[in-house]
């Protein structure tokens, strides 16, 4: 039994069908990353799993549990981060931190849930006076002052400059090496990229893909690299039978593996074009992605 | 029984390190008591001013609270998602309410405990009070009144939230029997401002407290009937998110 057990949900509002027929699972231990743009339904997929909203119909299980019937069983055991707000402007950020300890009962300590996301120095602090990052860091920490089973984390890297995304990262990273099922929704292709176990890309409400990080890659192989933004693509591409898609600036993608990167640098050299940059290797999830919903992320 | 525990200390942090709330709360009825028991410029037809203000002031603090604070408080958790993220702890939304009940019941001991010696302290003496009638005549205003805060918290948004319960607070202060008695408002007024919680909260808190209510069991009738209805109102119309 899978942590985590979407089958042919459907979420509507009215007319709107938010979520269409979608089904995945996560796992306990590894994190799962629900990816793609804003209004593709992963919120509402995350909020049934939460129990905070029914499904229209199809199923979701949590912890073998029923989220809307077991909820008082389930939220012992689960964590959330909302996608942003969840406490009052004028809470004090201690105040908040031991709230959620006592709420879940599970000896955390709040010193140390407001250390562990690095906010042991703004404990005296309001809600109000927190930066973004910091708004989220201790969102964060909410979620794991029950020592959670499974946790869902709703964009929490939003808004947060990069030092604090890599501290999220590794907490979320050592949550899940707790043997935690974390499933971290985003619509940032890079978050994704770095921390996802597994991948569920949604589209218009729909499941598109559904795989782990390298199995999606498998098989898109590319060279980047970067030229003149005069460079004669066309003759480039047929000299090697290859596409060769134009990125801009001068950055330009070849759909071959690292055996055509020879032909390449010698067709420069011949053509007496510069080289200022090559990587060969899989597709980024970026690509995979716009391969996928043929639009932009 | 500790998670009920941990959201009622977070309840009264909330009040008690909110500068407007306690204003509202205590300031405005301390004040509101003092000034016009000290200066007598209203209408009240007693003797001394404070005889028919200090209950009128009672069922104002208690408006205060479980109206106005209770709603502004509970429509800006709504706003900024606090009730969302509650819902999903060991918590649960029954706590939650309890909790929120716990926190009101406790602010109007602590308006009770400062109103009424400061009443007694500008001359009050009223003739056998019925506390335990008073008592009751608080709960029942309470639930009146919480269910109207909440029908409009679960509903607006926070700002017009905010804005909507001062506006109603200050309409039910001044048409609400509790610092100008009915019979100087205009007759067709008067009508309606004895048939608003505030009126019969004060009309009954009158009768308990000095034997002077206008019509304490008609306004015991029009207090009951807007404790059941509010709730109810305010358990259909109201919204977490």
């Amino acid at each position: 039994m899978s942590a985590v057990e979407v089958d042919d949900l459907v979420v509507r509002y009215g007319d709107l069908v938010a979520v269409d027929h979608v089904s995945f699972r996560a796992e306990a231990g590894e994190v799962t990353v629900v990816l793609g743009p804003n209004g593709a339904g992963k919120t509402s997929t995350i909020e049934v799993c939460e129990g905070y909203r029914p499904a229209s119909s199809g199923t979701a299980t949590v912890l073998g549990l029923d989220p809307r019937r077991h909820q008082a069983q389930l939220s012992r055991r689960m964590g959330v981060m909302l996608q942003e707000g969840g406490v009052s402007l004028g809470a004090r950020v201690c105040d908040v931190a031991r709230l959620y300890c006592d709420l879940y009962g599970k000896g955390v300590q709040p010193v140390a849930l407001l250390d562990s996301v690095g906010l042991a120095d703004r404990a005296r602090s309001t809600y109000r006076r927190l930066s973004g990052g910091e708004k989220q860091r201790l969102s964060l920490a909410l979620a794991l002052a029950g020592r959670p089973d499974v946790a869902f984390l709703d964009e929490p890297t939003s808004g947060v400059d990069v030092t604090g995304r890599q501290m999220i990262r590794t907490i979320v990273r050592d949550l899940a090496a707790t043997g935690c099922a974390v499933v971290l929704a985003t619509h940032e292709l890079d978050e994704a990229e770095r921390i996802a176990d597994h991948v569920v890309i949604f589209d218009h409400g729909r499941v598109i893909a559904d795989d782990t990080l390298d199995a999606l890659r498998r098989g898109h192989d590319e060279i980047r690299f970067r030229s003149s933004v005069t460079l004669a693509h066309h003759d480039l591409s047929s000299a090697l039978h290859l596409p060769v898609r134009v990125l801009g600036n001068g950055e330009y993608a070849v759909d071959g593996e690292a055996v055509h990167v020879a032909a390449l640098t010698a067709w420069l050299a011949q053509h007496d074009e510069p080289l200022l940059d090559l990587r060969a290797g899989r597709q980024r999830l970026e690509d995979v992605f716009m391969r996928l919903t043929g639009g932009t992320p | 029984m500790s998670m009920l525990r941990a959201q009622l200390r977070a309840e009264m942090q909330a009040t008690l390190r909110n500068g407007e709330q306690l204003l509202l709360t205590l300031g405005i009825p301390v004040m509101l008591l003092v000034f016009f028991s000290l200066v007598d410029v209203l209408p009240t037809g007693t003797k001394d001013p404070v005889d028919f203000l200090a209950p009128g002031i009672l069922a104002l603090a208690v408006m205060s609270t479980a109206m106005v604070s209770l709603g502004i408080g509970t429509g800006f958790e709504r706003s900024y998602k606090v009730l969302k993220r509650l819902g999903t702890t060991p918590l649960g939304r029954s706590r939650l309410v309890v909790a929120k009940i716990g926190a009101v019941i406790l602010v109007e001991v602590v308006q009770f405990a400062v109103l009424v010696p400061v009443a007694y302290a500008l001359g009050w003496r009223p003739a056998s009070p019925n506390w335990v009638g008073a008592l009751g005549a608080v709960v029942v205003g309470t639930m009146a009144f919480a269910g109207i805060g909440l029908s409009l918290a679960g509903r607006l948004r926070g700002e017009i939230n905010l804005a909507a319960q001062n506006g109603l607070y200050l309409v039910l202060l001044l048409l609400g029997g509790m610092v100008i008695p009915f019979g100087k408002l205009p007759t067709g007024l008067s009508a309606v401002a004895k048939s608003l919680p505030s009126g019969a909260l004060a009309d009954v808190l009158r009768e308990a407290l000095s034997q002077t209510g206008s019509r304490p069991t008609t306004s015991w009738v029009i207090l009951a009937i807007w404790a059941v209805v509010t709730p109810i109102t305010a358990t259909r119309l109201f919204r977490w998110e």
